[in-house]
C-alpha cells in the first residue's frame, strides 16, 4: 500500500507537472498560430449586463490578488518568510489573503450561477467552459479550505511549496515535503497542474492576450495597403 | 500638410421616404449570420424618436465619443488608465435589451399543429436560445412614431426645449416626423479605434474606411461603448466586434455600397474628400459653436495646386484626385454648405453628412379648418413644424446658424424652381430670396440638378482603388471561390 502511495505521489507530483507544462507550452503556442481567431474569452456581457458586473469584477480582482501572492511567495520565498517574521504582518497578510480567497469563491459561484440560470448566457457556454468552472471551483474551494484549516499558509508555502516548485524547474523533483502534506493541500496542487494542462484549450488563454500595448500606443490606428512615401515638406 | 483621401457620404433627408430598402439590402448581404441577427449596420430611424439602440444619443447613459477636459481631448467612456479597471466589465456597454432580442417564428406549427378549435399560430422564437419569446422590442419598434407619442417623448434631442417648442411638434395630427437613416460615419477621429485595447480597429489609409481586424479583436468591447453613434456591434457568437464596412469589396470593384445602390429615394451621395490629417486633433478640440466651420476647413480644395501636390506626395493616385474634383460630397458639404455632420459635438468628426429636412409649414387648426399664416419669405423655416432648436441639436451641436443657412438655401432653390415652372412668384421676389439665402442662380440650378435629376454617376463618384489589383497579384481569387468570401476563414467554435 505504501509503495502504491509512493508511486502515485511520484506520478502526480513529479511526472504530471512536466506533462502539464509541456501541454501548456505546446498548446498555447500551437493554438495561437493555428486558431488565433478564438484566442480570447468569449464575453457574454452583451447578453446579460447586470449580474455580469457583480460576478466577473470581484472574481478577477480576487483571483489576480491571490495568484499574485502565490507567485511572489514562489519567486522570493526568503524575503516572504522575512516579511512574516513579525506576527502582526503575518496576521494581516493571512487575513487579507483569506478575504480575497473568499471573494473569489463567492464570485466564482455567482459566475457559475449566472451561466446556469440566464437562458441567453447558457447558449454561449461550451462544455469546455463547464469543465473549466468545475476545475476552478475545486481549486478555489480547496484553497480557501486550506487557508482556514491549515493556517499560516503564507509562511509554510514559502518553506515547502516554493522549494518543490523550484526543484521541478531544476529538473530534480523533490516531493518528500509535498508527499507528507494533508489531502486538501495535495488536491490543490494536483488540480493546479490540471488547470495548467487544460489552459490552452479553454477561455483562460485570454490571460495571455491582455492588451499591454494600449497604454503606450497612439490613439488612432491607420493601416496602409501600400505605405506611401511620406515625402512631406 | 498631410493630404489624405476619404470616402465620404451625404444623405439628403428631404428626399428620404423611410422605406428601409437600404437596411434590408445591407442585412441580406452582411448581417444574416448567427450572432449578427440583432445588428443593423444600416438602420432608418423616425425622428423625433428614441432610435436604435434605445436613446443612443444620450451620452449620460452610454458615455460615447470624446469630451474636452481642460483643453485635452479624452474619450468619455475610458481613459488610458481607466481601461485597466474597465476591462473585465465595461460599465457603458449596452446590453442586448437596449437593442432587441432577435427572433424568428415557429412556422412549422402552422402545418403540424394537431386538429383543434383554434387557428394555429406561428409563435415567435428567440434566435439566441431557440425558446419561445414574448416580443417587447424590435428593429424599428418606434417606426413612424409607433402610433403614439410615447417614443418620441423620450428623444434625447428634446431636452432643453421649452413647452412652446414641444407644443409646436404636436400641433397638428399630434406629431411631426422625419426619417434619419444611419450607417457608420467612418469618422476622421474615430472613438472606437481610439478605445480598442487590442489595436484591432483601424482606419484604412487609402480611403478612410474604418474596420475591425477580426483576428486581433479579443472581445474587450471598448469600441461598442466608445462609439457615440453606437455603430459598432458585438457578435455574441464569435466574440468579435463588427461594423459597417462601407461595402469595401463592392467599392473596390467600382460598385456603390449596397445601401447606396438600393436607395429608392436616391438620397445618398458618395465621393472622395481630401483632408489634412495633421489638423485632426486641433479641429476636434474646437469649441461647440466653431466645430462645423472647423470641420469644413479640414476638407481641402481638390483644385488647389498645393493640395494636389501634397496629395501626390502622399501617394494619392491622380485618378483619386480627379474623383475628388468630381465629388458630389464636396459640393454639398464645402461649396454649398447644405450638408451638416450629425451630432458633431461628439467630436469624432463624422464623414457622413446630412442635408437637413424641410418640414411641413406650421399651421393653425381652427375647428376643422387648417390655415397657414405667412408674410416673411422664409417664414416656413422658423414656423416649420420641426422646431429649429430640434434640428440644431441634431445637426448643429445646439447652434442653429448653420442649419438655418442650409434650410434657407433649400427654400431659395424651391422658390427659384417655382418661379421657372409655375410662375406665380415674381422674378424680383426670387432674386431677393437668392440674395438673402447667400446664393446665385447658377448655384441654385446646380443644387436643383444634383437633388432632382441626378444620375447614378452623379451620385456615386468612386475612384478605381487599385487594392483589388494588388491583392490579385498575391493570390488567385478563384482559389478562394466557394471557400471564403461570405463564410469564415477560420471556424468560430470554441472549447473542446
Amino acid at each position: 500500500m505504501t509503495t502504491f502511495a509512493n508511486y502515485l505521489d511520484t506520478v502526480l507530483f513529479a511526472v504530471f507537472p512536466y506533462v502539464a507544462m509541456v501541454l501548456f507550452l505546446v498548446g498555447t503556442i500551437h493554438r495561437y498560430r493555428s486558431e488565433s481567431f478564438t484566442y480570447s474569452s468569449l464575453s457574454s456581457q452583451l447578453l446579460e449586463n447586470k449580474q455580469h458586473f457583480w460576478a466577473v469584477v470581484p472574481f478577477h480582482y480576487g483571483i489576480i490578488t491571490v495568484l499574485t501572492g502565490h507567485i511572489v511567495a514562489f519567486l522570493i520565498p526568503r524575503q516572504f518568510l522575512l516579511f512574516n517574521s513579525k506576527p502582526l504582518r503575518l496576521y494581516i497578510l493571512e487575513v487579507s489573503a483569506l478575504i480575497f480567497g473568499i471573494t473569489t469563491l463567492v464570485s466564482l459561484l455567482a459566475i457559475i450561477a449566472r451561466r446556469f440560470t440566464d437562458p441567453r448566457v447558457r447558449v454561449v457556454t461550451t462544455k469546455a467552459d463547464w469543465f473549466l468552472y468545475g476545475m476552478l471551483l475545486l481549486q478555489v474551494f480547496c484553497g480557501v479550505y486550506v487557508a482556514i484549516f491549515y493556517r499560516w499558509g503564507s509562511a509554510w508555502f514559502a518553506a515547502s511549496a516554493s522549494p518543490y516548485l523550484w526543484s521541478l524547474l531544476k529538473l530534480r523533483p523533490e516531493i518528500a515535503v509535498i508527499a507528507a502534506m494533508p489531502f486538501a493541500v495535495k488536491l490543490h496542487i494536483v488540480n493546479a497542474w490540471l488547470v495548467i494542462a487544460f489552459f490552452p484549450f479553454t477561455r483562460l488563454v485570454h490571460i495571455l492576450v491582455v492588451p499591454n500595448q494600449y497604454l503606450f500606443r497612439k490613439r488612432q490606428v491607420v493601416r496602409w495597403y501600400r505605405r506611401p512615401q511620406m515625402a512631406r515638406s | 500638410m498631410d493630404v489624405r483621401s476619404q470616402i465620404s457620404m451625404v444623405f439628403h433627408l428631404d428626399k428620404c421616404i423611410g422605406c428601409h430598402t437600404c437596411s434590408i439590402a445591407c442585412k441580406n448581404i452582411w448581417t444574416d449570420r448567427k450572432g449578427t441577427e440583432y445588428m443593423w449596420w444600416n438602420n432608418v430611424e423616425t425622428k423625433p424618436g428614441t432610435g436604435y439602440p434605445t436613446r443612443w444619443e444620450d451620452q449620460e447613459k452610454y458615455s460615447g465619443g470624446w469630451e474636452l477636459k481642460g483643453g485635452r481631448l479624452e474619450l468619455r467612456s475610458t481613459s488610458k488608465s481607466k481601461i485597466v479597471f474597465n476591462i473585465f466589465h465595461n460599465p457603458h456597454m449596452p446590453s442586448m435589451d437596449d437593442y432587441y432580442e432577435p427572433w424568428t417564428y415557429d412556422y412549422g406549427n402552422l402545418f403540424n399543429a394537431p386538429e383543434g378549435c383554434d387557428q394555429p399560430t406561428a409563435k415567435p422564437i428567440s434566435l439566441v436560445n431557440g425558446k419561445y419569446l414574448d416580443i417587447d422590442a424590435g428593429p424599428n419598434w418606434d417606426d413612424d412614431l409607433g402610433g403614439s407619442r410615447v417614443y418620441a417623448a423620450n428623444d434625447p434631442n428634446l431636452e432643453g426645449m421649452n413647452e412652446e417648442q414641444r407644443a409646436q411638434l404636436a400641433a397638428v395630427e399630434r406629431l411631426v416626423m422625419f426619417y434619419f437613416p444611419r450607417i457608420c460615419n467612418h469618422c476622421l477621429n474615430p472613438a472606437c479605434v481610439a478605445a480598442c485595447p487590442s489595436g484591432a480597429m483601424y482606419k484604412r489609409g487609402e480611403d478612410g474606411i474604418v474596420l475591425v481586424d477580426q483576428k486581433r479583436c479579443r472581445a474587450w468591447r471598448a469600441c461598442v461603448a466608445a462609439c457615440p453613434y453606437k455603430k459598432v456591434f458585438y457578435n455574441w457568437q464569435t466574440g468579435k466586434s463588427e461594423k459597417c464596412i462601407l461595402c469595401f469589396p463592392r467599392l473596390e470593384t467600382g460598385q456603390a455600397p449596397a445601401c447606396f445602390h438600393s436607395c429608392v429615394g436616391r438620397i445618398r451621395y458618395l465621393g472622395i474628400l481630401l483632408y489634412d490629417a495633421e489638423r485632426i486633433e486641433e479641429i476636434a478640440k474646437s469649441s461647440d459653436e466653431n466645430l462645423i466651420d472647423a470641420h469644413r476647413s479640414i476638407i481641402l480644395d481638390p483644385y488647389d495646386p498645393q493640395v494636389i501636390e501634397g496629395a501626390r506626395a502622399n501617394g494619392i493616385h491622380d485618378s483619386v484626385i480627379e474623383a475628388a474634383q468630381k465629388s458630389p460630397v464636396y459640393l454639398w458639404v464645402k461649396l454649398w454648405k447644405l450638408a451638416l455632420p450629425p451630432h458633431i459635438e461628439f467630436r469624432t468628426l463624422p464623414m457622413l453628412f446630412y442635408v437637413p429636412p424641410m418640414s411641413p409649414v406650421m399651421a393653425q387648426k381652427d375647428g376643422d379648418i387648417i390655415s397657414h399664416t405667412s408674410d416673411d419669405l422664409f417664414h416656413d423655416i422658423d414656423q416649420a413644424r420641426l422646431p429649429m432648436q430640434y434640428l440644431a441639436r441634431l445637426f448643429g451641436a445646439g447652434h442653429d446658424g448653420k442649419v438655418r443657412y442650409a434650410l434657407r438655401k433649400q427654400k431659395a432653390v424651391r422658390a427659384y424652381r417655382r418661379w421657372l415652372t409655375v410662375g406665380d412668384i415674381s422674378e424680383a421676389t426670387v432674386d431677393r430670396m437668392l440674395r438673402e439665402a447667400d446664393t446665385t442662380r447658377d448655384e441654385v440650378e446646380a443644387i436643383y440638378r444634383l437633388t432632382s435629376l441626378c444620375t447614378f454617376e452623379d451620385r456615386f463618384v468612386i475612384p478605381p482603388m487599385y487594392r483589388e489589383e494588388a491583392i490579385e497579384m498575391l493570390q488567385d481569387p478563384m482559389e478562394a471561390k466557394q471557400s471564403a468570401g461570405f463564410g469564415f476563414m477560420e471556424g468560430p467554435s470554441r472549447g473542446l
